[in-house]
């Protein structure tokens, strides 16, 4: 439904969007992440054909942007990275308004309205001028203004920026919804919301794609998915960091947390030799050696935010960024 | 939807921006008192003692070099500033569509605001008896004039997301289409000048061409004039607006 080819766009000698390609079908909702300034926004706004792109080129549900902008937009609901919207109007004038530019008149109009305003919980607000509503019903209001013709394909530049966090579950949910029958492509820098509502997510770091795949397949690339999380009570930090750094299929052991009398540790495979079975292993060799307590063992995924820590840099920073935690290795 | 009705609704929403804030009730009012003001007042209209408008006339190119621009400054250093310019221009719309359509919202409520000043033609049809023909192509004049205005001040508002920068400039430009045939400025120019210049020059003054309205003279000429003004400051904004975005 999406299809992006080699898309680059410079803002004089700057490039904000180098070489980009993707594609989202129908039933995806993709991720965009990356750091402010990464050209997320930049991406989004040469689909939705507000600016043009330097090269490359963008199509929507098959027509090309450049060259059919008027029925590429038709298919496009988008949400741009402020929520802008027409402050002197009530909130059902601005979406009679969308509506209309959207070709819908009469009771098609009426009934499009209704289930925007219903959708995105705008019924109590409905005749407010949007002024004086706080920011996330404006927030809202753009939204409902982008779903308004039901398009087949979505475009939001971080939607839930500036809502509450039960404002933001509401608004994951219904990306999660709608992504059965559309195309989304949504951005966001709030990692947890990639793993609640996106079928797959892409890092772009300055203008280029550092990473696309699902949200577990980019979590797996953590060196701590797999890791074995451990709190043991009897040992001394020290002692147990040593002893558990021994052990076969061990690669390295870093202290988490050392507080009354319990120590937290995180043991981290052998990728080489992973078994499946790493924690039960792990606690069968402490078991059997040691007199220890473990009060808690767990397998951890990995987090998202470990790889996008180590694949983006901070615009603060010219080199990578997360230095490796202390470790011994094995 | 055909390119009208996309226009259309474009210029409902605009005009309704007006009315639903209290610019366009404030224009209204300081317009009226300010023409009555130089049509009663400076215009000398009852010393003059002719049943004609011509005092009510003259004053309009001054007055709405201000109150003109005062309309238009808004038109889309707005748009830019609050961000909905992306959103109105990421619509199925062209950009040649929102800026006609933003255009004639506002030359519409031009248009009711001189319409509103039929007092002054009701009292000289009360007074004596006369040639409304005149009037008629005058009024005509006025909307054109305030049309290649507006059309300036659009092109400005493009440039710009401060209102008040977009205002001065197109008082500028459109001081400068006046006084290019402002008889006391053509008079010193001609000093130095050769004829032939000084004609030309006056030939692009909106002063030249809205003589003949006011003696209610209907030129091809002079509405030809107008309405390659028109089209060419909104080609203008056209461009402005294209390269933004193309950066």
């Amino acid at each position: 439904m999406i299809k992006v080819e080699h898309l680059t766009r410079t803002f004089g000698p700057k490039t904000a969007v180098d070489d980009v390609s993707f594609e989202v079908a129908r039933g995806e909702v993709l991720g965009f992440l990356g750091p402010n300034g990464a050209g997320k926004s930049t991406t989004m706004r040469m689909i939705t054909g507000y600016i043009p792109p330097s090269a490359g080129r963008v199509a929507v549900c098959g027509f090309d942007v450049a060259a059919q902008p008027i029925e590429a937009r038709r298919r496009v609901g988008y949400l741009p990275e402020s929520a802008p919207s027409y402050h002197d109007m009530s909130v059902a004038a601005f979406l009679g308004f969308a509506a209309e530019m959207r070709g819908l008149t009469g009771a098609a109009k009426k009934r499009a309205v209704a289930k925007a305003v219903e959708t995105c919980f705008l019924e109590s607000v409905l005749h407010q001028s949007i002024d004086t509503l706080s920011k996330g019903f404006r927030h809202r209001t753009c939204l409902a203004q982008a779903l308004i013709h039901d398009p087949e394909v979505l475009i939001l530049d971080e939607p839930t920026d500036g809502l509450d966090p039960n404002q933001k579950h509401e608004v994951r949910s219904l990306i999660k919804r709608m992504g059965t029958d559309k195309a989304i492509v949504f951005s966001t820098h709030i990692l947890e919301e990639v793993e609640a509502a996106c079928t797959r997510a892409i890092i772009i770091d300055r203008g280029r794609i550092v990473a696309n795949g699902t949200p577990a397949e980019l979590k797996s690339r953590s060196e701590r998915a797999g890791a074995v999380r451990l709190t043991l009570r009897g040992p001394q930090a020290e002692a147990a960091r040593d002893a558990l750094a021994k052990l076969p299929g061990v690669a390295g052991v870093e202290v988490v947390a050392d507080e009354g009398g319990a120590v937290a540790v995180r043991a981290l495979p052998d990728k080489a030799r992973l078994e499946t079975a790493f924690a039960a292993q792990l606690a069968q060799a402490i078991m059997s050696r040691w007199n220890w307590t473990i009060e808690e063992l767990h397998t951890e995924e990995g987090r998202l935010d470990d790889v996008f820590r180590a694949i983006t840099r901070p615009d603060t920073a010219r080199e990578p960024a997360a230095p490796a935690p202390e470790r011994i290795a094995a | 939807m055909n390119a009208w009705t996309r226009i259309w609704t474009v210029a409902k929403r605009e005009l309704a921006a007006y009315f639903d804030s209290p610019v366009a009730y404030v224009f209204i009012v300081i317009y009226l008192l300010l023409t009555g003001f130089f049509t009663f007042t400076f215009g000398a209209f009852f010393d003059r003692g002719e049943a004609s408008l011509g005092a009510f006339f003259m004053w309009m190119p001054w007055l709405f070099l201000f109150l003109v621009p005062a309309v238009g400054m808004r038109l889309w250093s707005e748009e830019r500033r609050s961000g909905t310019m992306e959103l109105l221009l990421t619509f199925p719309i062209t950009t040649w569509q929102a800026i006609v359509g933003k255009f004639l919202a506002s030359w519409i409520f031009l248009g009711i605001a001189l319409a509103l000043t039929f007092p002054v033609w009701l009292t000289v049809n009360v007074l004596g008896d006369p040639d409304n023909g005149v009037i008629v192509a005058g009024y005509v004049g006025c909307l054109l004039l305030a049309g290649a205005y507006l059309a300036i001040s659009s092109a400005t508002s493009a440039m710009t997301r401060n209102q008040v920068v977009s205002f001065i400039l197109s008082v500028v430009i459109c001081l400068a289409l006046v006084l290019v045939g402002f008889p006391p400025v053509t008079d010193l120019v001609a000093r130095w000048a050769p004829p032939w210049f000084v004609e030309g020059v006056a030939a692009f003054s909106v002063l030249t061409h809205f003589d003949g309205f006011q003696k209610g003279v209907l030129d091809s000429r002079d509405v030809v004039f107008f309405a390659s003004l028109i089209g060419f400051a909104l080609f203008v904004t056209g461009v402005v607006l294209r390269g933004q975005r193309a950066g």
